[in-house]
This record gives C-alpha cells, structure tokens and sequence, in this order.
C-alpha cells in the first residue's frame, strides 16, 4: 500500500525539488547502500544453498533409528520422529521453497506487467476492464481460494502449486504500475515521442517500461516473499508439493514436534523463511529509497565524518 | 452521488465473480461429491444405485444442463443453504460454520485492529522522530514482518505454553465450561485467546508501522507541513493533525485489505492453537474432500471481505474528499 502512495508522489512535480542534492547516478548510490548489500548477501547465501546444496547433504528422506535426536555434530540440527537428518531436509527444503518464489515471482511480475502496464496505456475500454479484473482479483480472499484450488486439482508438484499461488499474487502489482503508467503516459517526452510517429508498441517499451523497471523490480521481490510465505502456509496445511519449508513445518506439527519439545525440528525453517523474507524486505526497500528520494536519511553528516 | 453507484456497482460484480468461481471451479476440475463420501464412509459392501442415487440428490449432483444448475445453485444460496458437510455428515454446512465464525471474527478481529492500532501510533512516531533510535524499528520489524505468522504461533506456544506453562496448549475455552454469557467460559475464552491473538499482531504490526512511517516521511516534505511549522505550531499538533493525518489515508485502505484476514488469514494460526474456528473446518474439510464445506468456507470468507470492503471504502469517501471526484 505504501508503495502506492509513494508512486504518486513521484509522479508529482514536487519531487524534484525535495530530492537531496546528490551528484552521483542514482543506480551507482543505491549498490552502495548498505541495506542492499546485506539484503543481496542473504538472498544470494539462500539461494546458492538452493541450487548446490541438496548435492552436497546426503538423501533427506533417509530414515534411521536415531529417532528426535537434539542438534549434535553428527546430526547438525537433530533428527525426527523418523530420524531424518533435519539439516539435509532444511537445504532440500531450501531448493523446494526458494523454487516457488522465483517462480510465482516471474509468473505474478509478468502478468501484472501485461495486465498494469497495457491497460494503463491503452486507456478506455480496454483499462477499465482490466482493471476490474484487478480489482476483483484483489478482494477476493488470496488463501482460502488458492486452497479451493489446490485441493481440487490435486497435483502437488512445484510448479503447479507456484502456478495456483500465482493466481492471486498478481492483482495488487498490476493496480500499481497502472497507476504510475497513467501518469508516465502523459509526460511530455511520451508526448513527443507519440507525436513524432513512433509507434505504441516502441513507446511502451522504450520509453515506459525503463522507467517502471524499478517499480517492477519492487513488485517482483514483493511477489516472490508472497510467494515463498503463501506456500509455506499451504504446505502447512497439508497442501503443499514435495519439500519445502512448509512441508517440514507440517510434519513436524503433525508429529507432535511441540509437545515433544523438539524446537530442532520447528524452528529452523520458520527462521530460513524469516530471514529470505527479511532479505528480499531489504533489497526492496533500497529500491523503495530509489523510487522515492524522500525516504532517504540525508547522508550529509555522515560524509562529514573520517570517510 | 456517482462515487457510490461506482462502487455498488463494483461489488456486485465482485460478488458476481466470487459466486460464479466459487460455482465452477468443482465443476470444472472434478465433480461428484458423492465419491468422496462413499470413499470415506463405504464398508466395503457396494452401494445399491438407488442409494447412491439418494446421496446425490442430497449433495445437489445432478445432471442438468449447466445454466440450470447454476440458477439452482443461486437460488440455494439466497436460502442460505449451502448443502451438507462430509466431514461433520450430516449437519448443514451453514450450522457448521455459524459455529465456528464467532470464535475467529472475535479473536482475529481484536488481534487485528490492535496491530493495526499499535502500527499506525509506532509508524506516525518512527516517521516524526526520523533519525532517532526509532529507525532501529525498521530493521527490527522487517524481520518479523517476514516471519510467517503460523511459525510464531508455534514458537510462542512452545516457548510459552509449553516451557513456561502460562496458557494452555490448544482449543478456544476449557471443556469445563459452558459455552454461553457466564463468567467461568468468558475468562477462560479470553485466557484460551491472548496466546494466538498475541502472535497475530506481533505476526502483522511490522506491515503497518513501515506503511505509515514511510508515508510520514514523505507527507513531512509536504508544503503544508512547513508552513504549520513556520506559523509555530505546536511540534504535536503539527504532528498528530497535519501529517498523521494525511498520511494515514493508505493505511485506511490498506485496513479494508486486511479485513479479510480477519477471517482467512489465520488458518494456520487456529490449526495451531487447535482454536475452534473457520480454520479448523477448513483443514477438516481439505483431509475429508468435504466440498460443500470448502465452497461455504470460501463463500462466506468473500463475502466478509467484500462487505468489509464495501464500507470502508465508503468511509474512505468521508474522510478523504478528493476520492468522490477522483476516477
């Protein structure tokens, strides 16, 4: 929501005038900003376990009769009630889960780009029906409906269950970057682009899509925490694919995990989804710092300082 | 008055739409309830067809042409009648969910406007005092804000349920009481709530505190800010009338979102607590393939959040006046 509220300050013509003065590119002053790198580090160290480490852990799925053992050198992070090494299952889960994101990220961005972006530009009839799509799609309540879903189509893979949380992932992306396309479209220069003959397709993407691809971005790391939490809830509901950190999370509920006080078993991915969602909230809100200029803490003092 | 005819209009279609889907979709993917009945209560001997027959006419499984069933459907919803529950056969899947919907919309809607509440006063003080040890608070609740809610319910179970002892482990009230006005269920129905309403704002608060710090943030670069300030105002009413004001508008609207989390958003969370709510029959009704259930779960969930919709949106109109010109 505050995303959209900024867009429209931006869109504004008081902006300019607030922005700090600033020589350096903005691009170049947001790599240095610290909440990026620490929320790039995260997301990167996650999603480098994702691809290699379920190579590097033995089987996850592998049972033995070290039942609900506590962390120790030989099991990291315990066992469970099957006595499965709860650490290989956390970096098999991490591949399971971080998947989802990506996916359901790419999907609702896409999407929402179609649907926010053209509506927003081809303006009449076309926009306002698109936009009551949107608008429908966004009150419409996101779990229960994907739950509906789920359980009717009863597959569990990855992918179609990114495909199903997707469904509902896309509408609140779509009302924003139409909100900001509407006030891009009729900017001067898009102005003197349309008058200069080029065409709507090139204007579209030339000259309007560079300028939302921060918005975009945003949105994108927004839909893939959505992506990676719904999940988790779903799996947690016994609706879920194969491994994921939902999926840890419900076996261990329904083995009793808690009243056994085996927090190896609970705690450690509820922290992983906790700590990727921090990550990406990070990355985001140096983009919403770009967006915005008046989020920025004025780095004037600091400069003064024996930098 | 075109805003609210607008508006009307909006929901009706949005209703229209959550009827309609709410219709197709065990339509579309796989029918007959009937199966799934049979699978969960069959003996092993076969089924006679004239009882199978009484089955479906039971669950509504016809096979009429679609556009009569659909009107059918309408016309059952009007009544109320949502079918029968497989789960909790047979009792009426609208009995089933009257009780259960006052357990969640009382503890998830005081859960919620407390975080919505304890947000908006954080987020207007983080926003003014920007630069202070208060921007420790954006770091801190991006963290929590990331924390999936049903996690920190299991957490704070085990930490405070389980380890310290000081509430109980799961349902909505002690058996001993009985459900009604006396004095014994109301403490324990508040004792039973405090842990799972506690995670849900904890769970939440963070999303409302950035919202309204960054929108005071930029409200406070406003002209009209300035000139409060230059007319010597006092620092608190510049605060609390002229920026917390104008910058709450979003989280207003973000607040009708919500509102629909205040019956879904805490499935988890009941399957957790084994709280007596919306959430346990919808988990029962996913492991029994209890359709009828599921479909009345979904319905009465939109229509909550769409009615919820409706009138904040209309309040929205009376506290911002530029959204009754505006397109």
């Amino acid at each position: 929501m505050a995303t959209v509220e900024t867009q429209r300050d931006v869109t504004g013509d008081v902006v300019p005038g607030v922005v700090v003065p600033d020589r350096r590119p903005r691009w170049r002053g947001l790599l240095r900003s610290r909440k990026l790198a620490s929320g790039l580090a995260i997301v990167g160290f996650f999603a480098v376990v994702a691809v290699l480490g379920p190579l590097l852990v033995g089987d996850p799925n592998l049972v033995s009769d070290d039942r609900l053992l506590a962390p120790s050198a030989e099991h990291l992070l315990g066992t469970t009630t099957t006595g499965q090494d709860v650490f290989r299952q956390l970096v098999a889960a991490t591949r399971g889960s971080m998947l989802v994101g990506l996916v359901v990220g790419l999907l609702a961005t896409v999407v929402s780009v179609l649907v926010g972006v053209l509506g927003g530009y081809a303006g009449g009839h076309a926009d306002e029906s698109l936009s009551l799509v949107s608008n429908v799609f966004l009150v419409l309540p996101g779990l229960p409906l994907v739950v509906l879903i789920t359980d009717y189509v009863q597959t569990r893979g990855a992918l179609a269950i990114a495909l199903i949380v997707s469904i509902t992932a896309w509408a609140g992306s779509a009302r924003v970057l139409r909100a900001q396309t509407l006030s891009l479209r009729s900017r001067d220069y898009v102005d003197a682009a349309r008058v200069s003959g080029e065409p709507g397709w090139r204007i579209v993407t030339f000259e309007i899509l560079p300028n939302l691809l921060p918005l975009i971005a945003a949105q994108f790391v927004f839909a893939v925490v959505g992506g990676i939490l719904t999940e988790a809830a779903l799996a947690f509901l016994g609706l879920g694919g194969s491994g994921s950190w939902g999926t840890m999370l419900y076996f261990a509920q329904n083995s009793q995990a808690l009243s056994q006080g085996a927090w190896w078993w609970f705690v450690p991915p509820g922290l992983c989804i906790a700590l990727v969602g921090a990550g990406l909230a990070l990355i985001n809100f140096s983009l919403d710092e770009l967006i915005n200029p008046r989020l920025r803490v004025p780095r004037r003092p600091r400069r003064t300082g024996p930098a | 008055m075109g805003y609210l005819r607008r508006k009307a209009l909006f929901y009706l279609v949005a209703v229209w739409a959550a009827v309609t889907l709410n219709f197709l979709i065990p339509r579309l993917i796989k029918g007959n309830p009937v199966d799934a009945v049979l699978a969960k209560t069959q003996n092993m001997t076969p089924m006679s067809p004239e009882a199978r027959r009484a089955l479906e006419l039971q669950f509504g499984v016809s096979d009429d042409p679609l556009w009569q069933q659909y009107l059918g459907y309408l016309g059952n919803l009007l009544r109320g009648e949502f079918g029968l529950s497989v789960a909790y056969y047979p009792t009426p899947v609208s009995k089933v969910l009257s009780q259960s919907l006052p357990w969640t919309v009382v503890m998830v809607g005081i859960a919620t406007v407390l975080s919505v509440l304890l947000g908006i006063a954080l987020g207007t003080l983080a926003g003014w005092r920007r630069g202070t040890w208060l921007d420790a608070l954006v770091p801190t609740t991006t963290f929590l804000a990331a924390i999936p809610y049903f996690w920190l319910a299991l957490v704070l179970l085990w930490l405070l349920g389980g380890v310290l002892g000081w509430f109980p482990l799961n349902s909505g009230y002690s058996y001993e009481t009985t459900i009604g006005f006396n004095w014994p269920f109301l403490r324990s129905a508040v004792h039973h709530g405090i842990l799972p309403a506690a995670s849900i704002v904890v769970a939440s608060v963070a999303g409302w505190l950035l919202g309204m710090r960054n929108m005071m943030v930029s409200t406070m670069a406003e002209d009209y800010v300035l000139t409060a300030e230059a007319k010597g105002l006092r620092p608190r009413r510049i605060m609390i009338q002229y920026a917390a004001r104008n910058a709450v508008l979003p989280s207003v609207a973000g607040f009708a979102i919500t509102l629909g989390f205040v019956v879904s958003g805490s499935i988890a969370t009941e399957i957790v607590f084994s709280y007596p709510g919306v959430g346990m029959n919808l988990v029962a009704a996913v492991a029994n393939a209890d359709y009828p259930l599921l479909q009345g779960i979904f319905l009465v969930i939109s229509l909550a959040v769409l009615g919820a919709n409706f009138v904040v949106d209309l309040l929205y109109a009376l506290i911002d006046p530029r959204t009754r010109q505006a397109g």
